[in-house]
């Protein structure tokens, strides 16, 4: 599965099984025919994400309270939603809408900063491995595969419970750096058949710089897979911060995340069901946008894409 | 096929020493080792330092890691600091308990995945097809522990139909028959299973579906459907098992998914697997307990996605003819 052997990514030996390769599929030397669909699911998805992005930037004034404030930690411990605080109030007395208003702030940010970090240095690992070829791809491929072979959650459980509590830069930092893996892969498939085309032939017979072949020709054909990777990813690290941060390894104690609330009320979610069920559907909404989006940016971009780039 | 095989499983042992390898220098790297817990304050500095030298966290690093990949060659993983055990017992009493939940949950996930994902790709672009694409993209957009929350919440306390939390009956599974004790576990384990196995159904079903589209047109299909043959043994006999192949290869990429996915649902139903106590090992910061089920967790990925492949050599014959 993890061997860049043929016949061993999925969609590769989708190919290879003859299975895949109906009638209407190209040779893979040739350019793929394009039909944008552009579907209104693209529109709502980014509409969703960038009213959320909102919400985060002007947290401070949407928010009805100091979401660290504890008014009255015997008082108002626990409450259920009221009108005073629609969501209710958490065991140290916090109001819960103004957490999350803040939470959005770190949950988003902490995503996207780490997918950003993720796609970069994924991009730059694949393209140089796919570029160079030969020997230097092989072992490249080779660590790749040992990396891929450790599942990620269980990686940044090992590190995060060793080095907790870590700040915010730290968290954004390992889960990026935990997160390239897949990009590469994808990269360096696009770019081993990008250097096979014509025009990057040409370029390097007539004597380009291989950092300007790079550059001109090859990057900006490989960073179709990278935006739809990075759409999904970003869906993924909402998800697994939160989880991480349930685990108590995640943001540290006094930040909200959409994670940390849960660790913050996890003795007894019976009686209050309010903080399991409210930062739950935040962090679901919010995914399901990134999702969306990222599935739609494939159809609008490259309707032959196959691979599925999900890891939890 | 011979080579193959010799090639693929010499490329599993390197894995597994790779993982190893980053699991130590990862753990190393770590500011602190087990001794250097600030809240404790029943140990002296001398105790502490005497307990590194037993068990030899101040030797040079380079003698530590060949200690440690010939320890864990052997099967021994290091003590828990935390249960006062080696960590090679707490695995072989915790593993079967989280390879019970995890295989279960697998079958589940590709029964319920290959399923609706057929069904899908034969009704494509229906009502019925478009409402389903879109509960799985619900499902693929649920946190694990979260799903696992809400059906602990809903099934458990407020509609107490299946029992909250655990594996067994704490106080009358001692008291139960063998019948009796195999159908307190099973309840037990359709929380945490089902839970589990939705999350990996959504990403397989959507994969059928695409393989089957992929099928249908083709003209081995049309041949079917013009000797005459029902819809039912066209999609079930000719369809459905060309387009299975593929779904075999999803099996290792599910793996990770669902070990990961062990952590956090072992933790919210108290399931005492693997997840669950590495789980707390975290919060006691046990090093050794946290690295073992971390390689434990490598090893059985690795496995898995070599039986994926070797099942995949085996179900395929053009494959098995290299």
């Amino acid at each position: 599965m993890r061997s860049p052997t043929p016949a061993s990514a999925p969609a590769e030996r989708l190919a290879a099984s003859g299975v895949a390769s109906a009638v209407d599929e190209p040779p893979s030397d040739a350019v793929p025919a394009r039909r944008a669909r552009i579907t209104s699911a693209l529109w709502w998805s980014l509409a969703l994400i960038a009213l959320l992005c909102l919400i985060a930037l002007f947290a401070p004034g949407l928010a009805p309270y100091d979401p660290n404030a504890q008014p009255d930690i015997i008082g108002l411990k626990n409450q259920p939603p009221s009108f005073a605080h629609p969501l209710g109030t958490d065991q140290y007395s916090r109001d819960l809408l103004s957490r999350m208003l803040f939470g959005a702030r770190v949950s988003l940010s902490v995503a996207m900063l780490a997918v950003l970090l993720a796609a970069t240095v994924g991009t730059a690992y694949g393209v140089i491995a796919g570029y160079l070829g030969g020997r230097f791809d092989a072992v490249m491929m080779r660590l790749l595969d040992a990396l891929l072979a450790i599942p990620r959650v269980l990686l940044l459980i090992a590190l995060l419970a060793l080095w907790s509590p870590v700040p915010l830069v730290a968290l954004i930092l390992i889960i990026g750096f935990t997160g390239w893996f897949e990009v590469s892969r994808l990269v360096r498939a696009e770019v081993l058949s990008v250097k096979q085309r014509e025009y990057v032939v040409a370029a390097r017979a007539l004597g380009t710089p291989a950092l300007r072949i790079i550059w001109r020709h090859v990057l900006p054909n490989v960073l179709t897979p990278v935006l739809v990777a990075a759409a999904l990813g970003v869906g993924n690290v909402i998800i697994l911060e939160a989880g991480l941060s349930y685990l108590g390894i995640g943001t540290r104690a006094p930040t909200a995340s959409w994670g940390s609330i849960f660790y913050d009320g996890s003795d007894a979610f019976q009686a209050t069901w309010w903080i399991a069920l409210f930062p739950g559907l935040a962090i679901i909404i919010t995914v399901l946008a990134f999702n969306t989006f990222g599935g739609a940016l494939r159809d609008a971009l490259d309707p032959h894409q196959l691979a599925d780039g999900k890891s939890r | 096929m011979r080579r193959y095989l010799a090639a693929r499983l010499a490329q599993s042992v390197i894995v597994v020493f790779l993982v190893t390898t980053i699991s130590f220098f990862l753990i190393r790297l770590a500011p602190g080792d087990p001794f250097s817990f600030v809240g404790d304050f029943s140990m002296s500095q001398a105790v502490r330092n005497q307990l590194r030298a037993q068990f030899g966290y101040n030797r040079p690093l380079i003698e530590q890691f060949t200690l440690f990949l010939g320890n864990v060659a052997r099967g021994r993983l290091g003590y828990s600091q935390s249960m006062h055990r080696y960590v090679g017992d707490v695995m072989a009493e915790v593993l079967p308990r989280t390879l019970l939940l995890m295989s279960i949950a697998l079958v589940l996930s590709f029964a319920i995945g290959i399923i609706v994902g057929a069904w899908q790709a034969v009704r494509r672009g229906s009502w019925f097809d478009r409402s389903l694409s879109g509960v799985l993209l619900l499902f693929y957009s649920i946190p694990d522990f979260w799903l696992a929350l809400m059906a602990l919440l809903a099934f458990g306390y407020w509609l107490p139909i299946f029992p909250a939390g655990g594996m067994t009956d704490q106080i009358m599974h001692e008291y139960m028959s063998l019948g009796g004790r195999i159908r307190d576990v099973a309840a037990h384990l359709v929380l945490p299973s089902l839970t589990l196995a939705l999350l990996s159904a959504a990403g397989i079903a959507r994969y059928q579906r695409a393989a089957l589209l992929d099928v249908l047109p083709q003209d081995f299909v049309r041949t079917a459907r013009a000797k005459g043959l029902g819809e039912r043994a066209v999609v079930l006999k000719h369809a459905l098992r060309n387009a299975l192949l593929p779904v075999v290869t999803l099996l290792g990429l599910t793996l990770p998914t669902l070990v990961g996915g062990t952590f956090f649902v072992e933790k919210v139903f108290a399931w005492p697997g693997m997840g669950y106590v590495a789980a707390n090992a975290i919060q006691s910061r046990d090093y050794d307990l946290v690295t073992g089920s971390v390689i434990v967790g490598g090893i059985m990925v690795t496995l898995g996605s070599l039986l994926a492949d070797l099942l995949y050599a085996v179900a395929d014959p053009r494959l098995r003819a290299r």
